[in-house]
Protein backbone atom coordinates (compact mmCIF):
# COMPACT_ATOMS: atom_id res chain seq x y z
CA UNK A 1 0.00 0.00 0.00
CA UNK A 2 2.88 2.38 -0.61
CA UNK A 3 2.08 3.80 -3.50
CA UNK A 4 -1.40 5.85 -2.40
CA UNK A 5 0.66 7.33 -0.35
CA UNK A 6 2.99 8.89 -3.29
CA UNK A 7 -0.25 10.65 -4.68
CA UNK A 8 -1.06 13.98 -3.78
CA UNK A 9 -4.04 15.02 -2.42
CA UNK A 10 -5.98 16.39 -4.79
CA UNK A 11 -5.72 13.65 -7.12
CA UNK A 12 -6.65 11.15 -4.10
CA UNK A 13 -10.07 13.13 -3.70
CA UNK A 14 -10.99 13.27 -7.22
CA UNK A 15 -9.75 9.35 -7.51
CA UNK A 16 -11.75 8.64 -4.06
CA UNK A 17 -14.83 10.49 -5.83
CA UNK A 18 -14.88 9.30 -8.85
CA UNK A 19 -14.59 5.53 -7.84
CA UNK A 20 -17.41 5.88 -5.09
CA UNK A 21 -19.52 7.93 -8.12
CA UNK A 22 -18.99 4.39 -10.32
CA UNK A 23 -19.88 1.93 -7.50
CA UNK A 24 -22.60 3.60 -6.46
CA UNK A 25 -24.16 4.26 -9.97
CA UNK A 26 -23.13 0.60 -10.67
CA UNK A 27 -24.69 -0.78 -7.61
CA UNK A 28 -27.95 1.55 -8.50
CA UNK A 29 -28.14 -0.31 -11.85
CA UNK A 30 -27.85 -3.73 -10.20
CA UNK A 31 -30.77 -3.06 -7.89
CA UNK A 32 -32.79 -1.89 -10.67
CA UNK A 33 -31.96 -5.19 -12.28
CA UNK A 34 -33.26 -6.89 -9.21
CA UNK A 35 -36.83 -4.54 -8.51
CA UNK A 36 -38.13 -3.98 -12.33
CA UNK A 37 -40.83 -5.59 -13.16
CA UNK A 38 -40.66 -7.35 -16.88
CA UNK A 39 -38.33 -7.70 -18.82
CA UNK A 40 -38.12 -4.55 -21.30
CA UNK A 41 -38.00 -2.67 -18.30
CA UNK A 42 -34.88 -4.76 -16.90
CA UNK A 43 -33.27 -4.42 -19.79
CA UNK A 44 -32.12 -0.67 -19.47
CA UNK A 45 -31.48 -1.40 -15.65
CA UNK A 46 -27.45 -2.52 -15.99
CA UNK A 47 -26.77 0.05 -18.89
CA UNK A 48 -26.42 2.59 -15.70
CA UNK A 49 -22.94 0.35 -14.61
CA UNK A 50 -21.81 0.44 -18.03
CA UNK A 51 -21.72 3.72 -19.28
CA UNK A 52 -21.22 6.07 -16.26
CA UNK A 53 -20.34 2.92 -14.01
CA UNK A 54 -17.66 2.15 -16.23
CA UNK A 55 -16.55 5.36 -17.16
CA UNK A 56 -15.85 7.03 -13.85
CA UNK A 57 -13.85 3.97 -12.85
CA UNK A 58 -11.98 3.96 -15.84
CA UNK A 59 -11.54 7.18 -15.32
CA UNK A 60 -10.26 7.10 -11.98
CA UNK A 61 -7.16 4.80 -13.35
CA UNK A 62 -6.49 6.52 -15.73
CA UNK A 63 -5.86 9.93 -13.28
CA UNK A 64 -4.24 7.13 -10.77
CA UNK A 65 -1.72 6.16 -13.45
CA UNK A 66 -0.87 9.28 -15.32
CA UNK A 67 -0.03 10.82 -12.07
CA UNK A 68 1.72 7.64 -10.57
CA UNK A 69 3.86 7.24 -13.49
CA UNK A 70 4.63 11.04 -14.69
CA UNK A 71 2.98 10.53 -18.00
CA UNK A 72 0.07 10.06 -19.58
CA UNK A 73 -1.44 6.32 -19.75
CA UNK A 74 -4.20 5.68 -21.73
CA UNK A 75 -4.66 1.99 -22.21
CA UNK A 76 -7.81 1.98 -19.78
CA UNK A 77 -9.20 3.96 -22.90
CA UNK A 78 -9.23 0.53 -24.77
CA UNK A 79 -11.69 -0.68 -21.95
CA UNK A 80 -14.06 1.72 -22.44
CA UNK A 81 -14.33 2.30 -26.13
CA UNK A 82 -15.14 -1.85 -26.28
CA UNK A 83 -17.82 -1.59 -23.40
CA UNK A 84 -19.65 1.02 -25.12
CA UNK A 85 -19.18 0.37 -28.33
CA UNK A 86 -20.58 -3.59 -27.61
CA UNK A 87 -22.95 -2.53 -24.41
CA UNK A 88 -25.69 -1.55 -27.24
CA UNK A 89 -25.21 -4.04 -29.31
CA UNK A 90 -25.37 -7.47 -26.72
CA UNK A 91 -28.36 -5.49 -25.32
CA UNK A 92 -30.41 -5.27 -28.72
CA UNK A 93 -29.83 -8.66 -29.47
CA UNK A 94 -31.33 -9.56 -26.43
CA UNK A 95 -34.06 -7.81 -26.63
CA UNK A 96 -34.62 -8.83 -30.18
CA UNK A 97 -34.04 -12.34 -28.69
CA UNK A 98 -36.77 -12.40 -25.88
CA UNK A 99 -39.06 -10.35 -28.08
CA UNK A 100 -38.93 -12.84 -30.71
CA UNK A 101 -39.82 -15.56 -27.95
CA UNK A 102 -42.50 -13.86 -26.22
CA UNK A 103 -43.87 -13.24 -30.01
CA UNK A 104 -43.68 -17.05 -30.81
CA UNK A 105 -45.15 -17.87 -27.66
CA UNK A 106 -48.14 -15.41 -27.79
CA UNK A 107 -47.35 -13.70 -24.28
CA UNK A 108 -49.67 -10.97 -24.24
CA UNK A 109 -48.46 -7.39 -24.02
CA UNK A 110 -46.02 -7.48 -26.57
CA UNK A 111 -46.62 -6.83 -30.43
CA UNK A 112 -47.64 -9.60 -32.89
CA UNK A 113 -45.94 -10.43 -36.13
CA UNK A 114 -49.23 -9.21 -38.38
CA UNK A 115 -49.00 -5.55 -36.73
CA UNK A 116 -45.80 -5.08 -39.06
CA UNK A 117 -47.06 -5.86 -42.33
CA UNK A 118 -48.37 -9.09 -43.64
CA UNK A 119 -47.72 -12.72 -40.79
CA UNK A 120 -44.67 -13.72 -40.91
CA UNK A 121 -42.64 -10.71 -42.76
CA UNK A 122 -41.14 -9.28 -40.60
CA UNK A 123 -39.91 -12.12 -38.04
CA UNK A 124 -36.34 -10.84 -36.63
CA UNK A 125 -33.10 -12.69 -37.11
CA UNK A 126 -33.91 -13.34 -41.12
CA UNK A 127 -32.64 -10.75 -42.53
CA UNK A 128 -29.06 -11.04 -41.21
CA UNK B 1 -3.64 11.29 4.97
CA UNK B 2 -4.58 11.31 0.89
CA UNK B 3 -3.33 7.34 1.04
CA UNK B 4 -5.82 6.59 3.95
CA UNK B 5 -8.82 8.55 1.86
CA UNK B 6 -8.24 6.68 -1.11
CA UNK B 7 -7.97 2.94 0.83
CA UNK B 8 -11.12 4.35 2.14
CA UNK B 9 -13.05 5.02 -1.15
CA UNK B 10 -11.50 1.83 -2.58
CA UNK B 11 -13.00 -0.50 -0.13
CA UNK B 12 -16.39 1.29 -0.05
CA UNK B 13 -16.15 0.95 -4.00
CA UNK B 14 -15.64 -2.94 -3.52
CA UNK B 15 -18.06 -3.20 -1.35
CA UNK B 16 -20.57 -1.36 -3.47
CA UNK B 17 -19.26 -3.26 -6.42
CA UNK B 18 -19.59 -6.67 -4.88
CA UNK B 19 -23.06 -5.85 -3.91
CA UNK B 20 -23.70 -5.13 -7.66
CA UNK B 21 -22.48 -8.67 -7.80
CA UNK B 22 -25.00 -10.00 -5.83
CA UNK B 23 -27.85 -8.42 -7.25
CA UNK B 24 -26.70 -9.82 -10.80
CA UNK B 25 -26.62 -13.22 -9.51
CA UNK B 26 -29.81 -12.84 -7.28
CA UNK B 27 -31.23 -12.18 -10.91
CA UNK B 28 -29.31 -15.03 -12.41
CA UNK B 29 -30.49 -17.19 -10.01
CA UNK B 30 -33.72 -15.96 -9.66
CA UNK B 31 -34.84 -14.82 -13.26
CA UNK B 32 -38.35 -16.19 -14.62
CA UNK B 33 -36.79 -16.60 -18.18
CA UNK B 34 -33.69 -17.85 -19.99
CA UNK B 35 -33.07 -14.16 -20.78
CA UNK B 36 -33.35 -12.46 -17.38
CA UNK B 37 -30.05 -15.09 -16.69
CA UNK B 38 -28.36 -14.20 -19.63
CA UNK B 39 -28.98 -10.11 -18.88
CA UNK B 40 -27.83 -11.06 -15.27
CA UNK B 41 -24.68 -12.49 -16.01
CA UNK B 42 -23.90 -9.46 -18.83
CA UNK B 43 -24.16 -7.40 -15.22
CA UNK B 44 -21.90 -9.59 -13.51
CA UNK B 45 -19.43 -9.56 -16.37
CA UNK B 46 -19.50 -5.70 -16.28
CA UNK B 47 -19.14 -5.35 -12.03
CA UNK B 48 -16.73 -7.88 -12.32
CA UNK B 49 -14.89 -6.33 -14.55
CA UNK B 50 -14.90 -3.08 -12.53
CA UNK B 51 -13.68 -4.87 -9.48
CA UNK B 52 -10.41 -5.97 -11.55
CA UNK B 53 -9.93 -2.11 -11.96
CA UNK B 54 -10.38 -1.13 -8.71
CA UNK B 55 -8.17 -4.15 -7.27
CA UNK B 56 -5.53 -2.49 -10.15
CA UNK B 57 -5.75 1.07 -8.38
CA UNK B 58 -5.43 -0.47 -4.91
CA UNK B 59 -1.80 -2.26 -6.10
CA UNK B 60 -0.14 0.19 -8.25
CA UNK B 61 0.12 -2.88 -10.90
CA UNK B 62 -1.49 -2.84 -14.66
CA UNK B 63 -1.67 -7.23 -14.25
CA UNK B 64 -5.18 -6.47 -13.48
CA UNK B 65 -6.33 -4.01 -16.25
CA UNK B 66 -5.53 -7.30 -18.81
CA UNK B 67 -7.65 -9.63 -16.78
CA UNK B 68 -10.28 -6.79 -17.31
CA UNK B 69 -9.63 -6.79 -20.66
CA UNK B 70 -10.50 -10.35 -21.75
CA UNK B 71 -13.44 -10.17 -19.17
CA UNK B 72 -15.07 -7.11 -21.65
CA UNK B 73 -13.89 -9.38 -24.53
CA UNK B 74 -15.29 -12.53 -23.42
CA UNK B 75 -18.15 -11.14 -21.79
CA UNK B 76 -19.12 -9.69 -24.92
CA UNK B 77 -18.80 -12.63 -27.24
CA UNK B 78 -20.66 -14.54 -24.65
CA UNK B 79 -23.39 -12.24 -24.39
CA UNK B 80 -24.19 -12.20 -28.07
CA UNK B 81 -23.61 -15.85 -28.44
CA UNK B 82 -26.13 -16.80 -26.05
CA UNK B 83 -28.78 -13.96 -27.69
CA UNK B 84 -28.29 -15.54 -30.99
CA UNK B 85 -28.90 -19.27 -29.08
CA UNK B 86 -32.11 -18.09 -27.38
CA UNK B 87 -33.48 -16.61 -30.50
CA UNK B 88 -32.39 -19.24 -32.77
CA UNK B 89 -31.78 -22.77 -30.80
CA UNK B 90 -28.35 -22.75 -32.19
CA UNK B 91 -24.99 -20.69 -32.04
CA UNK B 92 -23.52 -21.27 -35.36
CA UNK B 93 -25.65 -22.78 -38.49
Amino acid sequence: MSHTTDLPAWVALIVAFLLVLGSGLTLLGAIGLVRFQSFYERVHAPTLGTTWGAGAILIASIICFSVLQSRPVLHEVLITIFVVVTTPVTLMLLARAALYRDRTEGTPGVPQFEAAGEPGAERPGTSD
Amino acid sequence: MSGVILILALTLSQMLLVAAMACAIWRLVRGPRAQDRVLGLDALYVAAMLVLLTFGIRTGSTTYFEAALVIALLGFVSTVALAKFLMRGEVIE
